[in-house]
C-alpha cells in the first residue's frame, strides 16, 4: 500500500461517477424489426417462474400467458409461433435488459406507468391484463380484510410497483407493517411458505399460481377480497423504434379484435371465407395491414392459428381447467363491459 | 544533421531517424504514449456508446434521482426513513444496514476465528483437531450457500405462536431472535458517557504506570485497576440514578412480539453466514501470527523466567500483530463486501436498496456506480488506517 | 535491586519442556501424554472435549445413518422417519445437478463431465506436460463439450446458454474464469512492476478499483451495463460476459499474489539476464515468471479454490449452477422440508472438489521442493 495504489482508488472512484454522468439525450430510429428477421428469432423477456403468466416446465419447455403473447408476435413476424427465444428475467434485470437490447420485447408482468413510460425509455402496448396489488395470507391467521394485516411482515419483490402500492394502501390507512423485500423469486416465495412473512404481495393475478403450485396444501391460504390498486399489465419495447412498437401494438390489438369478430383458434379456417369486410381485413384476405407494418399479410391469421385469439390465450391459462382460475374479470371485451378494447384495424 | 562530415575524430556519429527506434527512453516513452492514448480512447469509445444508447432511447440520465422520493418502505433502519423520504436516504439508510450488519460480523468473526486460531496451535491434539476440521469446513464452503443454508434453518423455525422459549430471556422464532432488555432510562445515557471516560481515563492511567515503569524499573500491575476505572464509573452512575433495574420482556402480541429487542431472520442469517466463513479465514490469520514469533524468543523470555502472561504482553503479542494485522484487516474488508450477498435473502443493505431503486428509476449505471463507489471508498478509508497503523507498529530499527 | 510488588519473573520451578527432535519416533505412551493428557487440566479437557464429540458424532450417526432415508418417491415416507431424508437427493438429483437443460439431453451433460473431467485430471499430471499432447488434448475437449453442451449438429437439438444450468455449468464458470482469469493476472501483475509509469498506473486503477468492490457488482454491470457500452445491434452472450466478470475478479487478486511473487526474485536474477543481454520479454518468460510463480503457488492456489467459491454468485443474477439449481428444486411444496440434506449435498460437492484441489495443490508443492518441475 502506497501514495500510487492510493491515488489509483481515488482515480478508479471519480473515474466511474464521471462514465455514470448525465449525458445528452439524443433521438433516433432503431430498427428492431429487421434485426430480429436477420436473426430468425424473436427475444423475449418473462418472467423466471410466474405460473399462468410465464414458467418452464421440468423439460424447459416455456408456457402462459404472456408467454403466448411473445409466440403472437413471432406468429405476425415469421409466421412460426415456434421462434421464441424466452430470457428469464428477474425484476432487477428486466429493465436494463430491454434497454440494451438483450431482448426485443418485455412481457414480463411490467405495470404501465408514466415514470417507466418517460425515466425509463420505454414505449408500452395497450395492457394485456388487468390486476391489483392482492395480498396472499394464511387462513389459521384470520385476516379479513386489509386493516387486520396491522404490524404484519409482508414479503414482497423490490422494484416492483407492489412495492409501491404497499407503501401507499397501508400509509393512508395509517397501518404499519414490515417489509421483507426479496428479489430472487424462489427465496421471496420460500419466505412466505415457510412463515417468515405474514402476507405475500403481488399482483393479484399471479397469486393463485403461488397458492397452487408452491404451498404445500392449498387450501390453508386466500387471497384478501378487493384490489388495492391500479396494475396494467402491458409488453414493452424501446423508445426510438416506431416501427416495432407499432408491430407489437397491432398484435395486441389484432387478439382482441379477433376475439370481438369471433375469429378463434377453432374457427380461423373458416373464417377466412367470411364475407364480412372487418374480418377479411383482420385476417388480410383483403388490404395490406401487414405490409404497412412491415410483415406479412397474413399475419393475424398466423396468431390466431397458431396462439389464438384473447380468448383463446387466456382461457388456455386462467381457464377453469387451469390450475391457477381466474374469473375474467375486467380483462373481458369492451362489448361486455370490460376494458380490452382494440382499435379498428383499417 | 545533414551537414555532418564523416570520418572526423572527436565528433559523435550522427543520428539517423531510424536510429531513434533503437532508443530505449524514445521506445519507452512512444509505448506510454501509445498504452494511454489506447486507455483514453477506448473509454472515450465507450463513453459515446452509452450517451448513443441512453439517447437512443430518452432514457433518463445524472444523479438527479437521489432527490426524488422514494416511495418504498424499508424494513430495518437504523436512521428515520418513511416513504416519503428521498432515494438518497434510502441509499443512506442500506448504507447503515451494511455497516451494521458487518460490524456485527467482524466481532461474531473475530472472536470465533481468534478462538479457534489459537485452538490450532494448541498442544491439545484433540483441540487442534477439531479446529482444524471446523476451518476446512467453513473456508470451503461458498459463503453464499452458508448464508442461504441459515436463512432456510431460521425461516423453518417455529412461528412466533410456538416460539423457541430461552430461559425466559428471549423467544426465537421466523420472525428473528427477540430478546430482553433493560427498559429505555434516561440512565443510559450518562452511563454509555460514564463508561467512555471509564475507557480514557484507564488509558491515562496506564500510561503513566509505563512511564513510571520506563522511568524507575518498577512495575506497577494496571490489570485491576484498569478494569475497575473502566467498569466503575458506569456502576457508579447506575446507582445514582436509583439503580432502574426495569426489564423490557417481550411478548407476543398479534403477529409478532411488542417489547424487548428483535434481531431480523435476514440479519441473523446474513451475519452468521458472512461471520463464520470469515471465522475460518481468520483462525489461519491468527495460526501464522502465532506461529511467527520465533521459538527462540519465547525460549529467551523463558529462561529469563518471565512469568507465561508477561511472555504473551510483551513478547508474543507485539510480534504477533504485526503479521496478523494486515491481513486481518483485509479480511474484515472481504466480510464488508460479502455482506452484499443480503440482497439473495432480503436484507436491506446497500446493494438491495440500490437494486430497488435501479429498479423504480430504471437508471441501473447511475445506482451501481452509486454501491461501487461507496465499496470503493470503504476499502479507501480501510487502506488508510492499514497504512497509519503500519507505521505505528513498523519495527523501529536503529 | 528492589523487587516491584508484582514480580514480571516467576519464582517457582519451570515444568522442564522436552527437547524438540524431528526425527523422534515417540511410543504411543509418550504421544499420548504430550498430546492429550500433559497435565491434570489438560486430561480433565480432552475428556470433556472428546465426551461432547462422541455425543455429536452419535446424533450425526443417528440422523444421517441409522434413521435416515436413502431411497423412496414418497415423500410421505421420509416424513415418518425422525432422520435425514437422503432420498431427496436422489429423488431430485437430476434438477440439482443439471438445472435447467432439457430432460431428455442430460446424457449429453453426463458425458461432458466425463470428457472433462478426464481432461483435467490427464492436464495436471506432470507426465502429460508437453504441448504436442495437451494441445490436441484441449483441442478435442473443446471442440467435443462445445459440441455436446450447443448441439445443433449431428441431430442433437441445439441448447441455447440460457438454458445450461447445474454442475457442469459451475464447472464451465470455474474454468473459463481460470483460463482467461490467469493470463490477464499475469499480465495485471507485470504492467503493476513494469518499467513504463503510465503501465503501472493504468495497472494499479484497475486491480485496486476492482478489488475494492464486491463481486456481485461487477456481475450486476456484466449483466445490466455492459450492453449499454457496446453499439447498438452488438450483442455479446451473457453467460460469456458473466464468466469474463468473474474471470476479470478473479484476475486482479490473482495479480497481487503473483505481484508478490515477482517481488521476492533477487535483483540478481534481473541483472544476470540483462548482462546476457535478454529482452525483456525474454527475460520475463524465461527467467523471471517461472520462479515468480512456483513462489507464489500457495496462494495462487489459494485464490483458484476461491474462483470455485465464487461461481456460487451467480445464484444473484439468475443463472442455474449447481445451487441456484438447488435452491429451485427446494420451491417443490411436498420436498421443501428436506432443506438441510440438499444443502448439505451441495456443500459436499463443493468440499470435494476444494479439497481435491488443495491436495493437488500440496502434491505440486513437493515436485517443486524436490526439484521435479
Amino acid at each position: 500500500m502506497n501514495a500510487i495504489k492510493l491515488a489509483g482508488l481515488g482515480a478508479a472512484a471519480t473515474l466511474m461517477l464521471g462514465v455514470a454522468g448525465a449525458p445528452e439525450a439524443r433521438a433516433d430510429s432503431g430498427d428492431t424489426l429487421a434485426a430480429v428477421k436477420a436473426r430468425g428469432e424473436l427475444l423475449c423477456g418473462v418472467h423466471p417462474a410466474r405460473h399462468g403468466f410465464a414458467a418452464p416446465d421440468s423439460q424447459g419447455n416455456w408456457s402462459g400467458f404472456e408467454v403466448d403473447y411473445c409466440r403472437a408476435i413471432a406468429a405476425a413476424v415469421f409466421g412460426d409461433a415456434s421462434k421464441v427465444r424466452f430470457v428469464a428475467l428477474s425484476s432487477q434485470q428486466r429493465f436494463p435488459a430491454i434497454q440494451s437490447g438483450e431482448v426485443d420485447v418485455l412481457a414480463r408482468n411490467v405495470t404501465a406507468t408514466l415514470g417507466r413510460d418517460t425515466a425509463l425509455g420505454l414505449n408500452f402496448a395497450p395492457p394485456i391484463f388487468y390486476t391489483g396489488t392482492g395480498f396472499l395470507v394464511r387462513k389459521a391467521d384470520g385476516i379479513e380484510k386489509i386493516e387486520d394485516l396491522d404490524g404484519a411482515a409482508i414479503c414482497m419483490a423490490p422494484g416492483s410497483t407492489t412495492e409501491r402500492n404497499v407503501a401507499q394502501v397501508f400509509a393512508a390507512r395509517g397501518l404499519t407493517y414490515t417489509p421483507v423485500v426479496i428479489e430472487n423469486n424462489k427465496q421471496l416465495v420460500d419466505a412466505y411458505v415457510t412463515g417468515r412473512c405474514d402476507a405475500l404481495t403481488k399482483d393479484k393475478a399471479a397469486l393463485p399460481g403461488v397458492a397452487a403450485f408452491d404451498t404445500e396444501t392449498p387450501d390453508d391460504h386466500m387471497i384478501l377480497s378487493g384490489i388495492y390498486s391500479k396494475e396494467p399489465l402491458a409488453m414493452a419495447v424501446r423508445q426510438g423504434d416506431d416501427q416495432w412498437y407499432d408491430l407489437v401494438k397491432w398484435v395486441t390489438y389484432a387478439t382482441f379484435n379477433a376475439e370481438e369478430l369471433g375469429v378463434s383458434q377453432a374457427n380461423v379456417e373458416e373464417m377466412m371465407s367470411s364475407e364480412d369486410p372487418d374480418i377479411q381485413t383482420l385476417l388480410g384476405v383483403i388490404g395490406d395491414n401487414g405490409s404497412k407494418l412491415g410483415v406479412d399479410n397474413d399475419w393475424v391469421h398466423a396468431i390466431v392459428e397458431q396462439v389464438g385469439n384473447y380468448e383463446d390465450i387466456y382461457t388456455r391459462h386462467f381457464g377453469p381447467e387451469s390450475p391457477v382460475a381466474l374469473e375474467r374479470g375486467q380483462n373481458t371485451l369492451w362489448t361486455d363491459g370490460g376494458l380490452l378494447y382494440g382499435f379498428p384495424m383499417h | 544533421m545533414t551537414d555532418a562530415t564523416p570520418g572526423r575524430l572527436g565528433k559523435p556519429p550522427t543520428r539517423r531517424p531510424k536510429d531513434l527506434l533503437y532508443s530505449e527512453s524514445f521506445r519507452t516513452a512512444l509505448y506510454q504514449v501509445a498504452l494511454a492514448a489506447g486507455v483514453v480512447l477506448l473509454g472515450l469509445y465507450l463513453y459515446q456508446n452509452v450517451v448513443e444508447n441512453l439517447g437512443r432511447q430518452n432514457i433518463a440520465t445524472g444523479f438527479g434521482f437521489l432527490d426524488e422520493v422514494s416511495q418504498f418502505e424499508i424494513g430495518e433502519r437504523l436512521i428515520d426513513y418513511s416513504s416519503r423520504d428521498s432515494y438518497g436516504r434510502a441509499l443512506l439508510v442500506g448504507l447503515m444496514n451494511t455497516l451494521s450488519v458487518s460490524a456485527a460480523g467482524i466481532v461474531v468473526a473475530t472472536v470465533i476465528g481468534f478462538a479457534v486460531g489459537i485452538m490450532r496451535v494448541s498442544t491439545n491434539w484433540l483441540l487442534q483437531r477439531i479446529a482444524l476440521t471446523y476451518v476446512e469446513i467453513v473456508r470451503n464452503i461458498p459463503v453464499i450457500l452458508q448464508v442461504i443454508f441459515w436463512a432456510a434453518v431460521i425461516r423453518n423455525l417455529p412461528a412466533p405462536r410456538q416460539a423457541l422459549d430461552l430461559w425466559g430471556l428471549g423467544f426465537l422464532s421466523n420472525r428473528g431472535l427477540t430478546f430482553l432488555l433493560p427498559a429505555a432510562h434516561p440512565a443510559h445515557v450518562w452511563m454509555l458517557a460514564a463508561f467512555a471516560a471509564g475507557i480514557a481515563a484507564a488509558s491515562v492511567a496506564a500510561r503513566m504506570a509505563r512511564r513510571h515503569r520506563e522511568a524507575t524499573g518498577r512495575y506497577v500491575d494496571m490489570l485491576w485497576p484498569c478494569i475497575g476505572l473502566i467498569l466503575g464509573p458506569p456502576v457508579l452512575v447506575w446507582l445514582g440514578f436509583g439503580a432502574p433495574h426495569e426489564l423490557s420482556f417481550p411478548e407476543r402480541q398479534g403477529f409478532n412480539f411488542t417489547g424487548g429487542a428483535t434481531i431480523s431472520p435476514e440479519f441473523v442469517a446474513l451475519m452468521a453466514g458472512i461471520a463464520l466463513y470469515s471465522s475460518g479465514f481468520i483462525a489461519e490469520i491468527v495460526r501464522a501470527g502465532i506461529q511467527a514469533t520465533p521459538r527462540g524468543q519465547v525460549e529467551a523470555a523463558r529462561s529469563i523466567a518471565l512469568r507465561p502472561r508477561f511472555i504473551l504482553r510483551y513478547v508474543v503479542l507485539p510480534q504477533a500483530l504485526r503479521v496478523i494485522v494486515p491481513p486481518l484487516t483485509s479480511q474484515y474488508v472481504s466480510l464488508i463486501k460479502n455482506s452484499s450477498i443480503a440482497v439473495v435473502i432480503g436484507y436491506p443493505d446497500l446493494v438491495n436498496i440500490g437494486n430497488t431503486v435501479m429498479n423504480q428509476t430504471g437508471q441501473a449505471v447511475e445506482a451501481i456506480a452509486v454501491m461501487m463507489t461507496v465499496f470503493l471508498a470503504i476499502s479507501l478509508v480501510t487502506s488508510l488506517a492499514m497504512n497509519f497503523y503500519n507505521r505505528l507498529v513498523a519495527i523501529k530499527e536503529r | 535491586m528492589t523487587l516491584a510488588p508484582i514480580e514480571v519473573v516467576r519464582r517457582e520451578a519451570v515444568v522442564p519442556v522436552p527437547a524438540y527432535d524431528p526425527d523422534a519416533r515417540t511410543p504411543v505412551g509418550v504421544w499420548l501424554k504430550a498430546n492429550l493428557f500433559r497435565s491434570v487440566g489438560q486430561s480433565l479437557l480432552t475428556l470433556a472435549v472428546a465426551a461432547v464429540l462422541l455425543r455429536i458424532l452419535w446424533f450425526v450417526l443417528d440422523w444421517g445413518v441409522f434413521n435416515a432415508v436413502f431411497y423412496t418417491t414418497d415423500p410421505d415416507v421420509c416424513r415418518a422417519a425422525t432422520g435425514a431424508c437422503w432420498a431427496v437427493v436422489v429423488e431430485k438429483h437430476r434438477p440439482m445437478l443439471f438445472g435447467l437443460y432439457p430432460y431428455d439431453e442430460h446424457w449429453r451433460l453426463v458425458l461432458m463431465m466425463a470428457i472433462y473431467l478426464a481432461t483435467v485430471v490427464l492436464s495436471l499430471w506432470p507426465r502429460c506436460w508437453n504441448l504436442r499432447f495437451l494441445v490436441p488434448l484441449w483441442t478435442g475437449a473443446v471442440l467435443s463439450i462445445g459440441i455436446l453442451m450447443f448441439g445443433g449438429v449431428f441431430g442433437l437439438p441445439y441448447v441455447p446458454t440460457s438454458e445450461w444450468g447445474g454442475l457442469p455449468l459451475t464447472m464451465l464458470l470455474f474454468t473459463g474464469t481460470v483460463l482467461i482469469g490467469m493470463p490477464v493476472a499475469v499480465l495485471l501483475a507485470l504492467g503493476r512492476r513494469a518499467p513504463l509509469p503510465v503501465a503501472r498506473g493504468v495497472s494499479v486503477v484497475f486491480i485496486e478499483s476492482l478489488r475494492g468492490v464486491p463481486l456481485i457488482t461487477i456481475l450486476f454491470v456484466a449483466v445490466n451495463v455492459f450492453p449499454l457500452f457496446l453499439p447498438a445491434g452488438v450483442e455479446v452472450n451473457k453467460l460469456l460476459r458473466i464468466t469474463v466478470g468473474i474471470a476479470i475478479f478473479f484476475a486482479c487478486y490473482q495479480a497481487e499474489v503473483i505481484r508478490g511473487g515477482l517481488q521476492a526474485i533477487p535483483r540478481g536474477q534481473y541483472e544476470a539476464a540483462t548482462s546476457l543481454s535478454l529482452t525483456y520479454w525474454q527475460t520475463t518468460r524465461r527467467i523471471i515468471l517461472p520462479q515468480a510463480l512456483r513462489i507464489s503457488l500457495p496462494a495462487i492456489t489459494n485464490h483458484i479454490i476461491a474462483a470455485m467459491k465464487n461461481t456460487s454468485f451467480v445464484i444473484i443474477i439468475g443463472l442455474f449452477d449447481i445451487l441456484t439449481a438447488t435452491t429451485a428444486v427446494m420451491q417443490d411444496p411436498l420436498w421443501r422440508r428436506f432443506y438441510i440434506e440438499a444443502y448439505l449435498f451441495v456443500a459436499a460437492v463443493y468440499l470435494f472438489f476444494g479439497y481435491a484441489l488443495s491436495r493437488y495443490a500440496r502434491q505440486v508443492e513437493k515436485w517443486i521442493a524436490s526439484g521435479r518441475i
